[in-house]
């Protein structure tokens, strides 16, 4: 598809640079000269330097060839006219980046007037992410497929872990509960393993199941299978409104650490069930006297990341509580990975993610049968799902007689609304929606996941 | 420094060269020469060798602006090191040196030849020196770009070190698709010359060699006479060709996408083809008036074919401008550094460059009487970063500094100032032709294996921009 991008900062970088591998043409629009090439320098793109809201530049873009625009500047106002103006002068499709929570109240009145096709609040998607993990709190991370039927949680393997020395083959059998190993990372690799693969201790495992069967799994494990009672928040920005309403609603007790007074004051305006702290939640006594030692949930969430990181490897030492971190800008994906840090959270991939997803959607009616896709781990694996709607020729054989590209999984299937982890004997039928784990990009059909 | 990648790249790049061997040896085949046999010896080592240089091991991807510069450096040299080849095993060019000079001469689209009888070649070589023309004119990584599936960032850093032009920029998104598009039009282009070169009656081979040279706006004619010795059509119909070659490929692009109008506002395209024009004009009046040619028809007629012949870097001839008075001399020289637009097959310093570093000055001058002015240079619509126009600046001194340098080894050869200074600039700005000695009717046979090898270096100097050859010699650029 030809899509356009407006703004190359943090998200749009990211998410430039995905689509760009997925293989649509990209032009990026920025008013920054040296952002623009930087990124055309990574990645094989076209980028327009100049005002993204403006005609002119969205021309010299190519908007009338334009099969989508993102708009994902710092300000919702110029988003917002990018994308009016990109569907008056190429009548294509439309995203946009709104994150002023006033806004957002009144995102759908917005959407269908201006007719957008989404819109993405980086905040609100962060929020929703960390809620997630917080729910389910002895995963590193949590996905959910089928419309919520199948979950994908990945956890690490401690050396007292019950699974530490077993073949895949005998999991589920040794546990009682029919769940799935989709992925191994091991030494910083990413392995898609088969029934003799023998886990080890410190493995992250990825486990696919029903929702009902993996907290089977994890109480078999004797793992935490509730949600956290409670949580504590440093730092007081949008993505914690956010996730305060979101937890407060769901029953857990929130505490929220903020530095500035007058920040502070407002969300004890915004959030009246919340416990809102004024105080430097980077001091140790602070977080202490606040009961980090105790709490059940930790998130760091200051600006700095640097300071999330501390504040994060500090609770891991002094509390059991489950620890999410926010990692905004730096990515450096080697050391991260070692530090004790929790689960660890990039708006900006998780922003991106939310839209390429709405990509790939867009661009099954133009050809591709992908369903959703899912980026997993540092985007170095795929959970895609694909329904089948005609005969081809993986329907109606069994799975054992599959020739297969190696490094694919087929992780389960969605027969009717009931969900089945398939073994060598089951066979795929027209109707059927599947999901496949790959270290492969690219899939577009579901014939792909033959060997060529 | 990646040399695992650069070595991948460059096996590429002697494969691809195997591949463009062919056609010489189809030619051998047809016309049953046996020189033929070198460039199959040459072809299947070349086709052998690039093809064991796919296993080379690459797991490291990195690839930055260094890695770029120096892989088309190479790129380039290996390319003529192989072309060459053929020349000394056949036994048709004796002297490596020589055959070397030949090979990059092609390659760099420069037209200097050593042959001091063109004709006495088999049709095998004449083929492959213009083949390497037009290989060399749009650039080989550009076509290892279209062609063959690349990794990820290095593509752009290969197509800038590569393009000619003060900044390049792709026509849509993928490099891919730019570099077909590209060569789309330079195919095509190519074949509606050798099309109009048959029905004006011209021999298929004659047509095909010249088109070739043509397109790469190279140079090198089968004829001891250049093109001296066809019929006038003919004559203008490679005029006509030599200067729609020398134009910046984005304006044929716009025609493409059907925007004529934004195509014909293009700054540059203006004022290549205003100083066209005026160089016509007035070396055609100065022709002559000074009894040069008896019928106006006749000096317009040579005083077009020289003008695009040069300003577009081809270097091709059809009368001896040695023999014109010193005004159409001078215009010609002054052309030769002008040179073609940016993002053409042509070399030369480029027309963007110029506009680019005269509109600057006279922001300079104007800032002495007004000092507190403040004025941005505009080009093609749009205001100038200063990064750029400074780029252009360093440009010129790079250039300058060779330029110098060069003449003042060559100068070491005894030949009049006129000589050495004009072939300095004939092969630096890859037209070919410079004055007396090394003019249109002329060779460089007879300069020593110093000044060959100066004027080598200038050649590639001058076709990759100067950048990526200095950029070897930088001590830097092998550091760990």
């Amino acid at each position: 598809m030809k899509i356009i991008v407006v703004g190359c900062g943090n998200v749009g970088g990211a998410l430039t640079e995905q689509l760009c591998k997925e293989g649509h043409n990209v032009t990026v629009i920025d008013d920054s000269k040296e952002s623009v090439e930087a990124l055309a320098n990574k990645c094989d793109i076209m980028g327009v330097v100049g005002d993204g809201a403006s005609y002119s530049t969205q021309m010299e873009a190519g908007v009338e060839q334009a099969d989508l625009l993102i708009a994902v500047t710092d300000s919702d106002e110029v988003n917002l006219l990018c994308c009016l103006i990109a569907k008056k002068a190429g009548d294509c499709s439309t995203i946009a980046r709104v994150r002023n929570p006033v806004y957002n109240r009144e995102v759908d009145f917005i959407k269908e007037e201006l007719g957008l096709s989404m819109t993405i609040n980086p905040e609100l998607a962060t929020a929703h992410a960390i809620a997630r993990l917080l729910k389910f709190p002895s995963a590193i991370s949590v996905e959910t497929f089928a419309k919520g039927k199948v979950e994908l949680s990945s956890f690490k393997l401690d050396a007292k872990n019950v699974l530490v020395g077993l073949q895949l083959k005998e999991v589920s059998s040794r546990l009682g509960c029919n769940v799935l190993i989709c992925i191994v990372e091991r030494d910083g690799e990413v392995h898609i393993p088969g029934g003799n693969f023998t886990l080890k201790e410190n493995d992250v495992i990825h486990v696919a199941a029903t929702p009902r069967n993996i907290v089977k799994f994890f109480r078999a494990m004797g793992m935490a299978t509730k949600a956290v009672k409670d949580a504590l928040i440093v730092g007081g920005g949008s993505t914690t409104y956010y996730l305060a309403q979101e937890l407060i609603s769901s029953g857990i007790s929130t505490k929220i650490i903020e530095r500035d007074a007058e920040r502070a004051d407002e969300l004890s305006e915004l959030l009246p069930d919340a416990s809102i702290i004024c105080g430097d939640g980077a001091d140790r006594s602070v977080l202490m006297e606040e009961g980090i030692a105790r709490a059940s949930a930790f998130v760091s969430m200051t600006n700095m990341d640097e300071e999330n990181i501390m504040l994060s490897m500090f609770a891991r030492k002094v509390s059991q509580a489950k620890v999410v971190t926010r990692i905004h800008r730096i990515y450096y994906d080697e050391l991260i990975k070692t530090l004790d840090v929790g689960s660890i959270i990039f708006p900006k991939f998780t922003t991106a993610e939310e839209i390429v997803r709405y990509v790939r959607a867009m661009s099954n009616s133009l050809g591709s049968n992908v369903e959703t896709l899912y980026q997993l781990v540092d985007n170095r694996a795929e959970a895609l799902e694909f329904w089948i709607r005609e005969e081809s020729p993986v329907v109606g054989v069994p799975l054992s007689e599959l020739s297969l590209k190696d490094n694919l999984l087929l992780a389960c299937i969605n027969r009717k609304g009931s969900i089945l982890i398939p073994g060598g004997q089951d066979k795929i039928m027209v109707g059927d929606t599947v999901i496949v784990i790959t270290t492969h990009t690219g899939l577009h059909d579901v014939k792909d996941i033959l060997e060529d | 420094m990646n040399y695992p990648m650069i070595f991948y790249i460059l096996s590429r790049v002697l494969q691809l060269q195997g591949v463009f061997m062919a056609l010489p040896c189809v030619t051998a085949l047809i016309y049953r020469e046996h020189q033929g046999v070198a460039y199959l010896i040459v072809m299947v080592g070349s086709l052998v060798l690039g093809t064991l240089g796919r296993y080379i091991k690459r797991d490291n991807q990195s690839f930055y602006a260094r890695e770029g510069f120096v892989t088309v450096a190479f790129a380039w040299i290996l390319m003529s090191l192989v072309g060459a080849l053929p020349f000394v095993i056949s036994g048709e060019i004796k002297s490596f040196v020589d055959a070397l000079f030949e090979s990059i001469s092609g390659f760099t689209t420069t037209g200097a030849s050593i042959l001091t009888d063109v004709e006495a070649m088999s049709k095998t070589g004449l083929i492959w020196r213009s083949f390497t023309h037009w290989i060399g004119g749009m650039g080989v990584l550009v076509f290892l770009l279209a062609f063959l599936p690349m990794t990820g960032g290095s593509d752009m850093y290969l197509m800038r070190a590569e393009s000619p032009g003060p900044s390049v920029g792709k026509l849509v998104p993928r490099m891919r698709s730019t570099a077909q598009i590209l060569y789309g039009i330079y195919i095509f282009v190519t074949v509606a010359e050798i099309g109009t070169l048959l029905i004006l009656g011209m021999k298929p081979f004659d047509s095909l060699a010249l088109s070739f040279a043509t397109a790469g706006t190279g140079g090198f004619g089968i004829l001891n006479s250049s093109v001296g010795a066809y019929t006038m059509g003919q004559q203008t119909a490679i005029t006509i060709f030599m200067i729609l070659f020398g134009v910046n490929f984005n304006v044929y692009f716009l025609f493409l996408m059907k925007k004529p109008k934004q195509a014909l506002k293009c700054e540059e395209l203006r004022y290549y083809l205003i100083i066209i024009v005026v160089a016509i004009t007035v070396i055609t009046a100065n022709i002559y008036n000074s009894g040069h040619y008896s019928t106006v028809r006749d000096a317009l007629h040579h005083s077009a074919f020289q003008v695009g012949s040069i300003m577009t870097t081809t270097g091709f001839s059809t009368a001896d401008f040695n023999v014109w008075p010193t005004f159409s001399q001078a215009v010609l020289v002054l052309l030769m550094f002008i040179g073609a637009c940016a993002g053409s097959t042509g070399g030369g310093m480029k027309v963007s460059r110029w506009v680019l570093l005269f509109k600057s000055c006279r922001n300079e001058l104007g800032r002495s009487v007004h000092p507190r002015s403040v004025r941005r240079v505009h080009f093609e619509g749009r205001p100038m970063e200063k990064s750029m126009i400074h780029s252009v600046e360093r440009f010129v001194v790079a250039y300058l500094l060779v330029f110098v340098t060069s003449i003042i080894l060559v100068s070491l050869d005894n030949l009049s100032f006129t000589e050495t200074f004009t072939s300095v600039a004939a092969t630096l700005n890859n037209i070919g032709p410079g004055l007396g000695v090394v003019g249109p009717a002329g060779n460089y046979s007879s300069l020593s294996i110093l000044s060959k090898s100066v004027l080598m270096f200038d050649m590639l100097a001058g076709r990759l921009e100067i950048l990526p050859m200095l950029v070897l010699l930088l001590r830097g650029t092998w550091k760990k």
